[in-house]
């Protein structure tokens, strides 16, 4: 399956994803996040999801799974870019994500997570 | 006024065919007169729905079709596979099988996003699921 | 012999020969109904006028008969009409049942002859329009229940505005009993102003909320939390003191919102969340005033 494309911005990793994830996919994203965060050693993830237009209780999980592992590796994560048709369905599922801070934007998480990062190191 | 909508049938053996009944499915929803958000509720059940089929029974089909019951209209999906089938419905059916760490069966979850479901399932024979959702 | 299967001799003649006078006796018929006040007689006339036509060319006792196609959709428009026009379904229908009256009398007159068969006919006859009644009755629901979707959907919208109250803040106000449909309604209109506006903090305000049982805790932790995932911080003001108690004798648990009694604290809050503050820079309006 095609690489997601992983993009390093000075303490922060930025992972885009395109318009539709298989539950292969999302294992995949798993170990290419984790991998990245080993390699550069990046203090914060921001994982945008604006291209989704559907994501069931699996993908509401891997989710949460790699903000725990991110986590654990001792790297904040952000999600943004959730649609609205798409938070409503997830909070109807009973996913509301409570493992993972969200933002509106790429924009919007690089600064609150900027803050975070500040007031942890 | 849109040309009747035919049924769409769609086998279920990997996951690609996951992605393309919920896609499927949203269209048709979308085609049918569903909002935006229902058209997102009704994709994630369908999405739900045909994993376990795909996890649970390896095969299956998944049928998407318009419903109608006196003026309302809606959509109405049936998936049905030959797997193992559930030997306990009330109890899948309960919250705490989805929600935390296990992988869950989305049920319950499911039933929430949708108007109507119905779970027909003999144990050793298999399992059908239907579900609907109307026009408001 | 199934009476819908008899030839239908009789009311397409009796019609062709007699129309102008069922006409006039329909419409004077009309005349002690509220159809007299409500429509012209002109119009009255044109009505039946068309629905004799086309039960003359039905040519059958059949409602359902493919023939009557033209007939079912005629009466459909004219219940749909008369519904908007303030008409009761029983008196559209009973327009309707009317021509039973004015043009039995024409059917005994041209068969006369043959009793047996004017019963017959007439039984058939009645049935028919029977049916034909009913259906106006049919559609006038559908048209009703249609036209109060549409204003309950109108209403739903109006009900709960989202305000921008600053910059990156936003205020619900809710008024009224909140339900799933509602809740549904309100989540769809908050999640697309906190992405128009890029909103970060939603101040939802209870205040008339007139009743804070469990259901209604969960449907308001249930916007917090799609707002959440938009990256919004949700603050619920209204918080009286009888609701206090009632959340937490019910064992409701808010822990996870921000709670403040009253809008103006919850804006305090919020400034303070977004980095803004509130400052005096004159004493009174006034005295800025006499400086322009």
């Amino acid at each position: 399956m095609a690489q997601i494309p992983i993009i390093h911005l000075s303490d922060v990793l930025i992972v885009t994803t395109q318009d539709a994830i298989s539950d292969t996919d999302a294992l995949d994203l798993q170990d290419q996040i984790t991998t990245a965060i080993e390699r550069t050693g990046a203090k914060g993830l921001i994982i945008d999801i604006s291209a989704l237009d559907i994501v069931d209780s699996f993908l509401g999980r891997m989710l949460n799974d790699i903000a725990a592992m991110a986590r654990l590796m001792g790297t904040k994560t952000a999600l943004v870019g959730i649609q609205p048709a798409v938070a409503i369905t997830l909070i109807e599922l009973g996913l509301e994500l409570r493992g993972i801070s969200t933002a509106l934007n790429v924009e919007q998480a690089l600064r609150t997570l900027g803050a975070r990062i500040a007031r942890q190191t | 006024m849109a040309p009747e909508l035919l049924p769409i049938r769609v086998t279920i053996q990997r996951e690609e065919d996951i992605i393309r009944a919920r896609q499927q499915g949203r269209d048709m929803a979308r085609s049918l007169g569903f909002g935006a958000v229902d058209q997102s509720r009704i994709a994630t059940a369908i999405s739900e729905l045909t994993r376990n089929i795909l996890r649970y029974a390896g095969t299956g089909t998944a049928i998407l079709r318009p419903a109608t019951q006196g003026a309302r209209r809606g959509i109405e999906i049936i998936c049905e596979d030959e797997g193992p089938g559930i030997s306990d419905i009330p109890f899948v059916m309960q919250e705490g099988v989805t929600t935390g760490k296990g992988l869950g069966i989305g049920l319950p979850g499911t039933q929430r996003l949708m108007d109507e479901m119905k779970i027909e399932s003999q144990v050793g024979q298999g399992t059908t699921v239907t579900i609907r959702k109307w026009l408001r | 012999m199934p009476v819908n299967s008899l030839p239908d001799s009789s009311l397409s003649d009796v019609i062709a020969q007699h129309q102008q006078a069922i006409v006039d006796a329909n419409v004077t018929a009309q005349q002690t109904t509220r159809a007299a006040q409500l429509m012209t007689a002109d119009d009255l006339r044109q009505q039946s006028k068309t629905l004799l036509d086309q039960l003359q060319r039905g040519n059958s006792y059949d409602p359902d008969a493919p023939e009557f196609a033209p007939l079912r959709q005629a009466l459909a428009k004219l219940s749909r009409t008369r519904a908007l026009q303030g008409f009761t379904p029983s008196e559209t229908a009973r327009f309707i049942f009317s021509l039973k009256d004015t043009i039995v009398p024409f059917m005994e007159q041209q068969l006369a002859a043959n009793p047996l068969d004017l019963a017959r006919q007439i039984q058939a006859f009645n049935r028919l329009l029977d049916a034909f009644g009913l259906t106006t009755f049919e559609t006038y629901v559908e048209e009703r229940e249609s036209l109060i979707r549409e204003q309950s959907s109108a209403l739903l919208e109006l009900s709960t505005p989202v305000v921008q109250v600053w910059d990156g803040i936003l205020a619900l106000p809710i008024v009224g009993s909140i339900d799933t449909a509602r809740t549904q309604q309100i989540m769809e209109s908050l999640l697309t102003r906190i992405i128009e506006t890029g909103s970060s903090i939603v101040i939802m305000d209870i205040t008339g909320v007139p009743v804070v049982d469990t259901a209604v805790a969960k449907h308001l932790l249930q916007t917090g939390a799609a707002a959440r995932l938009l990256g919004a911080e949700v603050v619920i003001v209204g918080i009286s003191a009888r609701i206090a108690q009632t959340i937490i004798h019910l064992g409701v648990d808010l822990s996870a919102v921000v709670t403040r009694t009253t809008l103006a604290k919850g804006l305090e809050y919020a400034f303070a969340r977004t980095g803004q503050r509130v400052v005096r820079v004159a004493a009174s309006l006034n005295e800025s005033a006499q400086g322009e």
